[in-house]
């Protein structure tokens, strides 16, 4: 009942059911603080229990494995009420990749909190893609707290996505570090759209302690009505030839309020960061191209929006 | 098709467009012709309805409605359109998202009448373009949209110059459904055009057809001493 109740909920949160039950797929579906499923592949490990608020779980991608098929990961809470705290590690080992694919679904939320606390550790040479999709229902009665600490050493590649664009945010409040190693990557994308009286806070930071250590941060937030927004971004370059970078852009709707801080500093004279944010209304040559094909002023800004969020 | 009466634009409180009257015949190509701040762009904008091109006085009339106070969406549902100079980015928008909004014609056909290869360019990011595909890719939107009226801005700049025969070709095409507005200082552009119109520092100065707004183009203004345009416009009238 649980698990067909989750597999739905994904279903509506725009993902696959079939990913979270094919044998051939690495997965695992949590419902508040019961594990519904797991499955494992060749090549990676995962160590799973059940707390009383949640779960603690720990991935591990073996040395020299390269995981091919995206690992699905399902977090959820379908009644209304509950607390649901997700302690997580996720450990690519030296030359290995993954991708994996997390879903986070509240459907029917009043009065929910989600708290992830999440390690992420890239060792040599290895790369992990992290997408995190979020689906929390409409009616906005959800606090969602993500932490993440991330390693990210000698030419490895990190990538993360936090998507969360349909139905409300409730409060959402994120806080990511990364401490980035000599000739890592590191590619942080967030898209929020925020709506009635939502209220968002983010802060990324990125600290290039290596060599030649590279970042972006992206963010891409839209509010409307009486939405807040606070975002951080963060990069320090701290080691020569460190690149980093921090493009922030909000669009802002009627009685919302937005607020982007850019916080880019260097120790080192080699480094270079740097940042551009533009908060405000919609592009206005944007705007006015989509007029001039037929579409309403609030439809042309609904599709600049969703492209920004795309 | 078009009137545009005595038409009068302020920018940062200044007068730029200084009583414009201008004439556009259904199926011609029409262009406007001038130098660089001459006030071309500024007129298509004005005739799109852009925010902050709203004119102080004057009228503009598109098939006998009075469209002067009309939204840029009202304007276009009328059929008419304006092609920018320099296109829109549009993140996250593909090409094929772009050109089927208010579709008439088929997006592969007129990616291929721009020369680009639906195959490469359909699902391409709109922002991940050169400024010359974006330029085509807003010709294509032309042909997709099929509007009664196209404004067309500079329609030449930004494509490389074996493209444009091509870009004639396009035109002349085009204008089997669509009257065109050609704004242009480049004079083989304007060549391909019915009738022509010379601006100059927010006047019209000549009106006549092609070869002879050229000539006068070529003659008088590429010779004016100084930017003081309006002062050649005097001494011409005179």
């Amino acid at each position: 009942m649980r698990l067909k109740g989750i597999l739905k909920a994904y279903e509506l949160s725009g993902g696959k059911p079939e990913d979270l039950t094919s044998k051939d797929i690495g997965s695992m579906i949590v419902e508040g603080n019961k594990i519904l499923s797991s499955n494992i592949v060749e090549g990676i490990l995962i160590e799973k229990e059940e707390t009383e608020t949640g779960v603690k779980v720990k991935i591990v991608v073996g040395k020299g494995q390269r995981i091919k098929k995206p690992i699905h990961l399902c977090f959820g809470v379908l009644p209304k009420e509950g607390l649901q705290e997700i302690i997580s590690e996720i450990i690519v080992e030296e030359n290995a990749s993954a991708d994996i694919k997390a879903c986070c679904t509240f459907p029917n939320a009043r009065k929910v909190k989600h708290v992830m606390d999440a390690k992420f550790i890239l060792e040599r040479n290895s790369s992990l893609s992290y997408q995190e999709t979020h689906f929390h229902g409409h009616y906005g009665g959800i606090e969602v707290i993500p932490k993440a600490k991330m390693m990210v050493n000698e030419n490895s590649a990190l990538k993360t996505i936090f998507s969360l664009v349909t139905g409300r945010v409730g409060k959402l409040d994120i806080d990511y570090e990364v401490d980035a190693k000599k000739n890592s990557t590191t590619e942080i994308l967030t898209k929020v759209y925020g709506k009635s009286t939502d209220k968002i806070k983010i802060r990324e930071g990125v600290r290039l302690n290596g060599e030649n250590a590279r970042s972006v941060i992206k963010s891409r937030i839209a509010v409307k009505d009486n939405a807040v927004s606070e975002i951080t971004n963060i990069t320090e370059g701290n080691a020569p030839y460190t690149q980093g970078h921090v493009d922030c852009t909000e669009i802002v709707r009627g009685k919302a309020i937005s607020r982007a801080i850019p916080i880019v500093s260097v120790t080192n004279e080699k480094a270079k960061v740097t940042h551009e944010a533009a908060i405000g209304t919609v592009n206005k040559k944007e705007l006015e191209t989509l007029m001039a094909h037929g579409l309403e002023r609030d439809k042309a800004v609904d599709m600049i929006i969703e492209g920004i969020l795309r | 098709m078009l009137t545009v009466k005595d038409l009068r634009l302020e920018r940062d409180k200044r007068e730029i467009l200084h009583g414009i009257d201008l004439e556009v015949k259904k199926g011609e190509i029409h262009a406007v012709l001038g130098p660089n701040g001459a006030g071309k762009s500024s007129l298509a904008y004005a005739l799109m309805g852009c925010r902050g091109y709203e004119p102080i006085a004057g009228k503009i009339i598109f098939n006998d409605v009075d469209i002067t106070n009309l939204s840029i969406t009202e304007r276009a549902k009328l059929g008419i359109t304006l092609a920018w100079q320099e296109p829109a980015r549009f993140e996250g928008l593909t090409v094929n998202d772009y050109l089927s909004l208010g579709k008439k014609n088929d997006v592969k056909e007129a990616l291929e009448m721009v020369n680009l290869n639906p195959e490469r360019y359909l699902n391409r990011f709109i922002e991940t373009l050169s400024g010359g595909e974006r330029k085509r890719v807003e010709l294509a939107s032309i042909v997709t949209l099929k509007p009664k009226l196209a404004i067309l801005d500079e329609p030449d700049s930004g494509i490389d110059f074996i493209s444009l025969n091509d870009l004639l070709e396009l035109m002349i095409k085009l204008k089997n459904d669509t009257t065109i507005l050609l704004i242009t200082h480049n004079e083989a552009v304007a060549a391909i055009s019915d009738k022509a119109t010379m601006l100059c520092d927010g006047y019209i100065v000549k009106d006549g057809t092609p070869s002879e707004v050229t000539k006068y183009f070529r003659d008088i203004c590429r010779r004016c001493p100084s930017e003081k345009y309006s002062k050649v416009r005097l001494k011409h009238e005179t």
